[in-house]
């Protein structure tokens, strides 16, 4: 079957236009990683709840439009629910422990695909470079291999698309879900040839510029970390443990290590 | 054109030859060449000559004993080139696969950083090489939403800005539809007359528009320089020998191989077509009606983002139209085209992708000739032996057991021609079949398509080059955004994308 | 002997320097992971939307998101590959959106870790399809393990180890041995020229 015109992937940050924008991309990522560590712990619905009121007290200073927000976190209840119904069927916990669970999933993933959301792939690298010292090449060579994205993905509606060309698809029933599979990694294996061969030309592009033999490099943009980046982070220093205290206190911290 | 002859030569090679790692035959040998600040130097040869070898290692792209072997020498401003590597810029042929940051002067800035150079400094240098190359974008403007053109100016700019005094330009124009070519000619036109000190080393097929850019030619073969001097010598002394091998000298236009023919049975019609890409907004095809008729070639052309490509993806069922179908007239199931499943399809419509090998399915040639037929439901032994039959036909049969994709460009593009037509199918689609050929492999797909065309086919060619559609089409549609012209039309169809 | 020694040392971190292609090939195989992944939700939502909502049912394919770390690998030979691959697919995906946040890349850490362990106690010399198998059983172990302790501690003791085994066993199929088979079909159509990988070919 043919399928209709798709647009090609590409990694513009949705959230690019609101206040979030303006954040260190490294700080956004630590509040994150503070609130993952913080709640990942424990199974409590006082911990999980705190951090997410808060988290949902704080969206309205995100300065993005309800529907862009909606756009980037409606999945996040969704995968939880998911969980949840997988807890329901193959634990004998009680509804509290599941709704814990899943609560403080949402918790966590609140902060990490805001942070993603709102920041670009070029900046999320200069600051990783200028904050946390990560290789230069490392992180300007994957963000060159990122730029290949929207190319790699029109790549590969052109080879699903020359398969149904020459004369293969997956068929009807009832081998379909076989050959669907089959056809997916004849796919993938096309899309890796053209995804190396054109890794290959970027590469040598990037090191007659200079790339490859480059022990100092300077950045032409700046990353710094403001008063705003220091008191985001801690204000997830203060509110994760507090939440966790508040359990503490309430006798319902539990330990949920797998 | 050489400036002082007295001063250091830029490039001084003495019996170099290279050997790519993992190949049994050397990539260029004996190779004895020396250019002098200044100089305009057009290099030639067939493909394979190595001409792009010899352009990255002039780049210091390529060290011994890692990436192959080396003899002879080669020196880059007095340097063994493969210890000059920053001496040179270089401009590739394909710029998508040569950019790397999102915006504009982040691409431009990219050289600048690696050359360690402060921030204040880099900025200044990004506007300058940006003016420089005619790029009036804010600066911010992303790098996919230019067009190959344009990205192209980008790549120059990016090296403008690393003032390099060694140019290396590989075919920079190949990749692109003419209009995006003669952007990039006028932009080295420009660059060039502004600085007389610049050395250039410039390979290029189409030779006619660069002319004017060079000063003298080198012919490379696989015993090393075969001619050297001013480019109408060279060309008179050498050019019918140059033309055999595939390079495209400047020559009258190639006759057209047979007066057009008349129209056979309608094969295919396009009935107000449409479509809608999502996020985009204009739609890329709108209400276009086109009829295919046998034994007949039709060109189908336009700007870049005319929707032509798109047009050729509806005729060959291999994309659903918002609006309107394509009633598929010469035979095949009686179910709507777009829901053909694909062992029909391929019984009846060839398709041609602009890249081969996004094509490739199997393991070898052989095999990649007979999946079609196989596909379409021909028994094995018959299979086996249409294969053997295009294998012989189109010269390729000592590759039958070679994986495809180490094929040369021309010997792709030949096996994807091939295994589209394996199936004799009524409609042969081909998107850009002569992107990146040289002269000789262009001559033999010109003669493929005609042959297919008299034996009653239907060819649609979406193409930009204007030789292939003199010398080959009966027909011409013209394609403006997303258009038919001309064509009285009525209301434009409403775009409603799904999704 | 010492002298002798040295150099073979030096020659080897030599050899296990990355050079820039090996950064853009890799990022490339996992921004190409990430387009699979991509590819993949849109096939199940469009079959099922409930499947990507049930985890576990997912429990089969799982070896699909483990296969990059794998690949990366198999395709460098060298110290890190797995782990850098894995790592930069998991920030391709949650650059384009996913429902998790930055749990994701906790997850491509410990994925790619798994078969870079793997991979550093056959001393980065051994390739072949045992070794790779055993580096899909592994990351297919931290993952399932991952999962243990992010959705489903609480589950019965049966359901759990259920679980981690089929994780396992379909990341050995899919990233282990999926992977050494695409990997060499790649070696054959002459890609991989610039790596060791394609200079070994095993047909």
């Amino acid at each position: 079957m043919t399928t209709r015109p798709t647009a090609p992937l590409s990694l513009g940050a949705s959230l690019i236009s609101s206040r979030l924008a303006v954040f260190n991309p490294v700080a956004k990522l630590a509040a994150a990683a503070i609130v993952l560590a913080g709640l990942i712990a424990s199974a409590s619905l006082v911990t999980a709840s705190v951090v997410l009121a808060c988290e949902l007290a704080a969206l309205p200073m995100a300065g993005a439009s309800l529907r862009a927000l909606a756009a980037r976190l409606w999945a996040i209840p969704l995968g939880a629910a998911g969980v949840a119904v997988a807890n329901l069927v193959a634990s004998d916990a009680s509804a509290a422990t599941i709704a814990a669970i899943s609560l403080r999933l949402i918790a966590i993933a609140i902060p990490g695909v805001l942070a993603f959301a709102s920041t670009e792939a070029v900046d999320l690298a200069d600051s990783l470079v200028q904050q946390l010292h990560v290789p230069a090449r490392f992180a300007y060579g994957a963000l060159a291999g990122l730029r290949l994205l929207p190319l790699l993905s029109a790549d590969w509606a052109l080879i699903s698309r020359a398969r149904r060309a020459r004369g293969i698809d997956a068929g009807g029933p009832p081998l379909n879900l076989v050959r669907g599979a089959m056809l997916f990694a004849s796919r993938a294996y096309a899309l890796l040839v053209a995804a190396v061969r054109r890794a290959t030309r970027l590469a040598l592009a990037m090191d007659s510029r200079g790339f490859g033999r480059c022990q100092q490099r300077t950045c032409a943009r700046r990353q710094v970390m403001k008063r705003q980046d220091w008191g985001l982070i801690a204000a997830a220093l203060v509110v994760v443990p507090t939440a966790n205290v508040a359990a503490l206190l309430t006798g319902t911290w539990h330990a949920f290590l797998g | 054109m050489a400036m002082g002859i007295g001063q250091r030569p830029v490039i001084q090679a003495q019996g170099w030859g290279w050997r790519h790692a993992g190949r049994r035959n050397w990539a260029l040998k004996n190779l004895d060449l020396v250019v002098y600040p200044g100089e305009r130097v057009l290099l030639l040869g067939p493909s394979g000559s190595g001409k792009s070898t010899l352009l990255l290692a002039l780049a210091g792209l390529l060290r011994s004993p890692e990436a192959g072997d080396e003899e002879g020498s080669l020196l880059v401003n007095g340097v063994p080139a493969s210890e000059a590597a920053g001496y040179a810029g270089v401009v590739f042929q394909d710029p998508s696969s040569a950019l790397v940051m999102g915006r504009i002067a982040d691409e431009v800035a990219f050289g600048l950083e690696n050359q360690a150079l402060p921030r204040e400094e880099i900025w200044p240098r990004v506007r300058e090489a940006l003016a420089a190359v005619g790029l009036n974008y804010p600066p911010g403007r992303s790098t996919e939403s230019l067009s190959g053109g344009e990205q192209q100016r980008l790549a120059i700019a990016g090296v403008v800005a690393m003032r390099p005094q060694l140019w290396l330009l590989d075919e920079p124009t190949a990749n692109l539809d003419p209009d995006g070519g003669e952007l990039v000619r006028e932009t080295l036109r420009s660059l060039f007359a502004g600085s007389p000190e610049a050395t250039l080393v410039l390979v290029e097929h189409k030779l006619e528009p660069v002319l004017e850019l060079v000063g003298r030619a080198v012919v490379l073969a696989a015993q090393g320089v075969v001619a050297d001097g001013r480019p109408e010598e060279v060309f008179a002394r050498h050019g019918a020998a140059l033309r055999k091998a595939g390079v495209w000298v400047p020559a009258p236009p190639p006759a057209r191989l047979a007066p057009p023919r008349p129209a056979g049975a309608l094969v295919a019609a396009a009935e107000a077509v449409g479509a809608c890409y999502p996020g985009s907004p204009r739609p890329a095809l709108e209400a276009v009606d086109l009829e295919v008729f046998a034994g007949q070639a039709l060109a189908v052309r336009g700007p870049n983002g005319s929707g032509k490509s798109t047009l050729a993806l509806v005729l060959a069922s291999l994309l659903r139209p918002s609006s309107g179908r394509v009633r598929f007239v010469a035979g095949g199931p009686a179910r709507e085209y777009t829901r053909w499943p694909a062992r029909e399809l391929v019984r009846w419509v060839g398709t041609v992708f602009q890249e081969p090998e996004h094509q490739f399915v199997a393991r070898t040639v052989e095999d990649e000739l007979a999946l079609g037929p196989r596909r379409a439901g021909v028994p094995e032994k018959l299979a086996r032996a249409k294969a053997v039959e295009l294998m012989e036909r189109l010269r390729l049969g000592h590759l039958a057991k070679a994986n495809p994709f180490t094929l040369s460009g021309g010997e792709k593009r030949r096996l994807s021609v091939a295994s589209a037509i394996a199936t004799s199918p009524a409609l042969l689609v081909l998107d850009e079949p002569s992107f990146g050929q040289d002269a000789s492999t262009w001559a033999e797909l010109i003669e493929l398509l005609a042959q297919e065309r008299d034996a009653g086919r239907a060819v649609v060619a979406v193409t930009h080059d204007d030789e292939l559609v003199a010398a080959l089409a009966d027909r011409e549609a013209h394609l403006l955004a997303g258009r038919l012209l001309p064509s009285a039309q009525s209301a434009p169809a409403a775009c409603a994308p799904l999704r | 002997m010492t002298s002798t020694t040295g150099t073979v040392h030096r020659r080897q971190r030599a050899l296990w320097r990355w050079r820039t292609v090996d950064i853009v090939v890799a990022s490339v195989v996992a921004v190409a992971g990430g387009v699979v992944f991509w590819a993949w939700d849109q096939l199940w939502a469009a079959t099922s939307a409930g499947f990507s909502a049930f985890p576990p049912a997912q429990a089969v394919l799982y070896g699909v998101w483990l296969a990059p770390g794998v690949i990366g690998g198999l395709v460098l030979r060298k110290p890190g590959a797995a782990v850098y691959t894995e790592l930069v697919a998991s920030v391709v995906e949650a650059l384009l959106g996913n429902q998790w946040g930055l749990s994701v890349v906790a997850y491509g850490l410990a994925q790619g870790a798994g078969p870079e362990l793997v991979f550093a106690l056959f001393a980065y010399r051994w390739w072949r399809l045992p070794v790779a198998a055993l580096a899909g059983a592994v990351a297919g172990l931290a993952a399932g393990c991952l999962d243990l302790v992010y959705y489903y501690g609480a589950w019965r003791a049966d359901w759990k180890a259920t679980y981690v085994a089929v994780v396992m066993a379909s990341s050995v199929a899919i990233a282990g041995v999926g992977g050494t088979a695409l990997v060499r079909a790649l070696a054959r159509t002459g890609v991989l020229q610039p790596f060791a990988s394609g200079r070994a070919i095993e047909v």
